[in-house]
């Protein structure tokens, strides 16, 4: 039985709902373009893209049509379930690509590591809100947020998903620091953290830790790992100002650039949308973290604000760690574009995501 | 009941977010700045890049590293070969092309078939091998038909060549392309790339490797180079160089002959492996790029075993070779004393079976001394009957036996030193005392390969045990020394130098004096100590037939330890020639000889230094 405020509807979302629609429209054609072929134009990816979509429009109604002030009292057994399904990933997990990241479930499949960046948010939020004000926090309570990082941040690493991993870590970095803790306490968790950094390198894959070294000197392995970038560069830059057109890219057409609808999608998109496509998605994402932002600081307590900014802060280090990757700013690793690259999970989580922020933005004048 | 949430959000916590929102910003714009300039600033040359021209990688492999002998001798080599290889993108008919290609290379329809096949499931600007190793004539074929092969070209990559042939195949290994799971694994290896499968090849791969180069090339529309845009060099593999000495190899190999079986010769005061002999054996340049069907099998069904990895896979009785152990347990337990005479009459009656000696007649009344000396068999069997298995099996493990060696190679095996408690786990039964009279003269359950029986024998000869290593170091094809491996002592014997001495001096002569069974070992200038032995492979009935009477496969092994000279050894050799036509004394004694007057030979002609440079002291502290 769902009861439905009159001021809810009134306060319903529509802006944000319109950003998030616009860029997974530009995530889906993009997806058509990079798995396009004569002998098949529309691919079952796109099919599949659409389809997840779908579901996560119901998924962003279900997670709006309650008070979002309930997940407090569920955050940890959310937590919980979320680092549950991570555990199984090791035990029960297909490998794909060299490593273990996925649940079957049926017709589907599921990438835990997608949903535990929401679920930490949650659990996070729910810790850091009782604490939080004008006065600086204790280190101590540190303690907490550390220890619901580590143990998902280490199943991660060990899939091995670099990517995830780092946005998890950078998304707990940045709620620790908006809840109020002085930066040198941060500084401090940080080099307490340090010791594990040999732990975490010896566990990469030889391939991960070529592509770190490789992003330090590019030119040492144009042929390997070296590759992606460049090819990734050369389709960014040869969109020029306005494009190849749609379906016209030839540089991913050709195969030259792996991983094109997942990890490297940002780069057939800017090849056939030019500099100005890239402007209009880069403007898309702009508007939906101002948006984000917007219903933080409007939100009427503490732990609406800090879900939101968590939320938020997922978003924002995905699209900067992607787009800093494909335009060769940042070392390559394995991280999707939120709402344009094609994966079910990821979008799924996504909108979930965006649902909750909803659910805040609309919830600020009741009580 | 409060719901927890009633708290309102901070007046710090809004400024807080008011400078995240500022770097959010700051983020964006940086992302704003890097696709201008790679769009609008370097668009046009990216264009260039990506419309009219492609680029192409161009894989150049490492040349794998050269393994020498310990005196700079080629063992291994890479030389290039020619490769004809086809771009698929760079032909516009790609079955017409493939078809020119067979018929200039008359290559079946059906590899014609399979090379189509490979380039489907790729992308269609890799290469694809269509022949390696192409001869002269298909070379200028290629080259004078050139139009008619459009994509289609000569690449040059290094393959690994064993000059030597069979020689230390075994312990080189061989190389062979890279398998599904390696690839996996590690993924600096690509599909086609030759990879060390077992041996040195495959222990030192990292090594001999090399790190490949590459040339990222633009190439026109048709696949003509236009210019290399990057350049990297690759670094060839390192080179490895052996401890063994490719004369003593050879004398080796020549003492052995066409008989089955294998000798190893070792320095005593180091562990490093100078000959390394299993015959029968195979040619590693056969496997280099895949071995053909028939010849798979044709190894495979040798009843020879050309397969088998004698000297470290081979578990054989050790027969007399073991009573240099006994008689060391013997003395260091107190069993009996060096003067203690015990009366051989050609056999003893213990326990319903009559154990009978080598010599019909019996040796007659005889010292510890001279039971070694010529080998008496009842001598031990008495001893036997005062020791328990478990003081045998301490003292053989103490020599090394029974226990893996640790050579660098795979598939070792361990041998078998039965004591009570291994009867118990191997046959739940315990253990009887005529059984331990076999063991006495390395017969019944007792096996050893024979790089165990080489350690063994070096052991009694220092005192100390070294692992067997052939890798003597690694250096850059510059010359630099990169990893120097020294010995590596394992153990220590803990037993009297008084007891040594006495088993040295017996063993002495045994090579030494004319009554010795090992006599046809000794040298004109150098003493050789050593022990002989004849191990039985199957248990033939109470008469003893000649060997020309008994099926080739059941006649009996021939043993030969030794290391000399004497008084200050420098070289252990171990020797055992499978079904041989006469004992340790007249098979093995003379092929050890051969191998360490090769060995002497040639210590005299270079100089003393070429060997004793890299030897250390025995006392060197573990």
């Amino acid at each position: 039985m769902l009861k439905i405020d009159r001021r809810l509807i009134v306060h319903f979302d529509w802006t944000l709902l319109l950003i998030v629609l616009l860029i997974i429209g530009c995530g889906v054609t993009t997806v058509l373009s990079a798995t396009h072929s004569a002998a098949r134009p529309v691919s079952s990816s796109v099919v599949r893209q659409l389809a997840w979509a779908g579901v996560g429009l119901l998924a962003m109604l279900a997670a709006l049509s309650f008070d979002y002030r309930r997940l407090e009292s569920w955050a940890y057994v959310i937590y919980a379930g979320a680092l549950l399904l991570l555990i199984l990933v090791p035990v029960l997990g297909a490998v794909g690509g060299g490593s273990r990241r996925w649940l079957i479930l049926g017709p589907a499949s599921l990438q835990p590591s997608e949903f535990i960046k929401l679920a930490l948010v949650v659990a996070l939020a729910r810790w850091l809100h009782r604490m939080t004000g004008d006065q600086p926090l204790p280190i101590r309570a540190l303690i907490v947020p550390l220890a619901l990082f580590l143990p998902a941040g280490l199943l991660i690493l060990r899939q091995p998903d670099l990517g995830t991993a780092m946005v998890l870590g950078l998304t707990v970095a940045s709620l620790v620091l908006l809840a109020g803790f002085r930066v040198r306490y941060v500084l401090i968790a940080l080099a307490v953290i340090a010791p594990a950094l040999p732990f975490v390198w010896s566990h990469l894959k030889p391939y991960q830790k070529q592509r770190l070294t490789t992003f330090l000197d590019p030119m040492a392995d144009p042929l390997g790992a070296g590759y992606h970038v460049i090819q990734s560069e050369i389709a960014i830059g040869s969109g020029q100002v306005w494009g190849k057109g749609f379906l016209h890219g030839t540089q991913s057409k050709l195969n030259f650039l792996p991983e094109q609808h997942t990890d490297f999608i940002f780069s057939v998109f800017a090849e056939e949308w030019g500099f100005i496509g890239a402007m209009v998605m880069l403007t898309l994402y702009l508007a939906l973290l101002l948006r984000c932002f917007m219903v933080a600081t409007r939100a009427k307590d503490a732990f609406g604000t800090l879900l939101a900014f968590g939320i938020t802060a997922t978003i924002f280090w995905q699209v900067l760690i992607n787009l800093g990757m494909a335009t060769g700013s940042l070392p390559v690793v394995g991280i999707t574009l939120p709402f344009v690259s094609y994966g079910g999970s990821s979008l799924l989580a996504l909108m979930i995501g965006i649902g909750l922020l909803m659910n805040i933005g609309m919830r600020r004048f009741t009580f | 009941m409060i719901p927890l949430a009633q708290r309102e959000t901070p007046v710090a916590l809004r400024r807080r977010l008011a400078v995240f929102l500022i770097a959010t910003i700051v983020g964006l714009l940086g992302l704003v700045s890097r696709l201008w300039i790679l769009q609008v600033i370097e668009g046009e040359e990216k264009r260039v890049l990506s419309e009219n021209n492609r680029i192409r990688l161009h894989r150049v492999h490492a040349t794998r590293g050269t393994v020498l002998d310990r005196n700079g001798q080629v063992v291994v080599d890479s030389r290039p070969s020619f490769d004809a290889v086809l771009v698929p993108e760079d032909t516009s008919n790609l079955a017409v092309t493939v078809e020119n290609l067979a018929q200039l290379l008359q290559q079946s329809s059906a590899e014609t078939q399979s090379i189509l096949h490979q380039a489907k499931g790729r992308p269609a600007f890799q290469e694809v091998v269509v022949k390696r190793d192409v001869n002269w004539n298909d070379m200028v074929a290629l080259e004078t038909h050139q139009l008619d092969l459009p994509g289609v070209s000569l690449t040059i990559t290094p393959r690994r060549s064993y000059p030597l042939g069979a020689t230390l195949s075994q312990l080189l290994g061989y190389v062979s392309e890279v398998s599904e799971k390696e690839l996996a694994a590690d993924p600096r290896y690509r599909m086609g790339d030759l990879i060390g499968k077992t041996g040195l090849e495959r222990g030192w791969e990292s090594a001999l490797r090399g790190v490949d180069g590459g040339q990222q090339i633009e190439v026109d529309a048709v696949g003509r180079k236009l210019r290399v845009l990057r350049e990297v060099e690759e670094v060839p593999g390192n080179t490895v160089t052996l401890t063994v000495d490719l004369e003593v190899q050879a004398a080796a190999e020549r003492a052995l002959g066409e008989r089955d079986g294998s000798i190893v010769a070792l320095d005593p005061t180091s562990g490093e492996i100078l000959a390394y002999v299993n015959h029968p054996s195979y040619d590693p340049n056969v496997f280099a790029h895949g071995v053909s069907a028939d010849e798979w099998q044709r190894l495979m069904k040798d009843p020879h075993h050309p397969l088998t990895h004698r000297a470290i896979q081979g578990q054989y009785p050790p027969g007399s070779t073991f009573k240099f152990i006994m008689a060391t347990a013997a003395i260091e337990e107190g069993v009996i004393n060096p003067f203690t005479r015990i009366h051989c009459g050609g056999g003893v009656q213990f326990g319903g079976h009559y154990f009978r000696c080598w010599k019909k007649g019996g040796h007659g009344a005889l010292d510890l001394h001279e039971a070694l000396v010529q080998s008496c068999d009842v001598f031990f069997y008495q001893l036997a009957q005062r020791m328990q298995i478990d003081t045998i099996a301490r003292y053989a493990r103490a020599f090394g036996l029974g226990m893996p060696t640790g050579i660098a190679l795979e598939h070792e095996k361990t041998g078998t030193i039965p004591d009570v408690a291994w009867k118990k786990k191997r046959f739940h039964q315990p253990w009887y005392a005529g059984e331990t009279l076999s063991v006495a003269i390395g017969q019944g359950y007792v096996t050893a390969t024979p790089l165990q029986m080489a350690n063994a024998i070096a052991t009694m000869a220092t005192g100390s045990r070294f692992r067997p290593h052939f890798v003597k170091q690694v250096a850059t094809p510059d010359g630099e020394v990169i990893e120097r491996l020294g010995p590596e002592r394992t153990h220590q014997l803990k037993v009297r130098e008084t007891t040594l001495k006495l088993v040295r001096d017996a063993l002495r002569d045994v090579v030494q004096s004319d009554r010795g069974t090992g006599k046809k070992a000794r040298l004109k200038t150098v003493e050789v100590a050593g022990k002989t032995g004849t191990s039985q492979v199957v248990k033939l009935g109470e008469v003893r037939l000649k060997a020309a009477q008994i099926p080739w496969q059941s006649r009996d092994h021939a043993w030969f330890v030794a290391y000399a000279p004497a008084d200050n050894p420098e070289i252990a050799v171990a020797a055992i020639v499978e079904h041989a036509d006469g004992g340790g004394g007249a098979i093995a004694a003379p092929a050890v000889h051969d191998v360490l007057d090769t060995y002497f030979r040639l210590r005299e002609a270079r100089g003393k230094a070429n060997y004793a440079q890299n030897r250390s002291p025995a006392d060197r502290p573990l």
